[in-house]
């Protein structure tokens, strides 16, 4: 932790929640929200949960291949939120309609793939209101 | 901070159809019902389509979703701020909207209107006021 830092910049610490709402590559929202967390975090903040939501759930699939010469946005995510062991979850109602499933949806829905990567967690929008709740600020990256 | 209840505004500005965000909206809305903070609407720019009446979505194929709105005051969700200079920009009236109702329990549970017409400086007040403000 960074309190320190903090405390003699005379700023205090907050806690974010994140929403994303908008798909990789096609929106730049999820790149934003991954900059504003990980400078957020340098400055010793805290982020209680990343949440997914709309085609912002697309930002969690395993099986993307961007070009080798461009930024991986899952990857990037899946390895800012194992330095800082982010809370990262997929809403699941939007998840499904947009088929990404993890393994235990896919098992439980009869599919036969999953694509959620497994820095990612699936859960309710429940999740969405408990960060607003127990967060300073909730931001929104989107339209 | 964590303690208490919080003011949670959910601020539609896109067309119910078109786009998925009204209904995905609607969603956390009604999620949000169960938390017991204090939650409001704001219909604004083309997003005061989202309770215009008799919607019909036959030939487009998209589910109408328009009865859920109605629902809302069952989950204690009644202060659905529509913007007024939203509605005049595109012809319409109060009288265009849905007949949003709730049951006032302090009042014998008289039957009162949900929609609360408000300007678009009174809006960026009760903006002000929120602690929690989602907007699509």
């Amino acid at each position: 932790m960074n309190c320190h830092k903090g405390i003699r910049l005379g700023k205090s610490l907050m806690k974010f929640t994140l929403l994303i709402n908008e798909g990789p590559y096609q929106h730049q929202a999820s790149d934003t929200a991954y900059q504003f967390a990980k400078a957020a975090l340098e400055k010793g903040h805290e982020i209680y949960r990343v949440f997914f939501y709309n085609d912002g759930v697309n930002n969690a699939t395993r099986l993307a291949v961007p070009p080798q010469d461009d930024r991986n946005i899952t990857e990037n995510w899946a390895a800012l939120a194992k330095e800082h062991e982010l809370d990262m979850v997929v809403c699941i109602a939007a998840a499904q309609r947009r088929g990404m499933l993890d393994a235990d949806e896919a098992g439980r829905q009869g599919k036969d793939a999953d694509n959620i990567h497994p820095a990612f967690r699936i859960s309710g929008l429940g999740q969405l209101v408990e960060g607003g709740i127990q967060s300073d600020r909730l931001l929104t990256f989107g339209d | 901070m964590s303690d208490g209840i919080k003011k949670f505004m959910f601020v539609n500005t896109k067309a119910p159809y078109g786009t998925v965000y009204a209904l995905e909206s609607l969603e956390v809305v009604l999620i949000s019902a169960a938390f017991d903070q204090s939650v409001s609407l704001v219909f604004c720019d083309d997003g005061v389509f989202q309770i215009a009446n008799n919607q019909k979505t036959d030939d487009s194929g998209m589910k109408n979703f328009s009865p859920a709105y109605k629902a809302l005051g069952d989950y204690d969700i009644n202060k659905l701020y529509v913007e007024k200079e939203s509605l005049e920009e595109r012809g319409l009236t109060l009288d265009n909207l849905m007949a949003l109702t709730y049951e006032d329990e302090d009042d014998d549970w008289a039957e009162k209107p949900s929609i609360i017409l408000v300007t678009r400086a009174e809006l960026a007040d009760l903006m002000d006021e929120q602690d929690v403000v989602i907007s699509s």
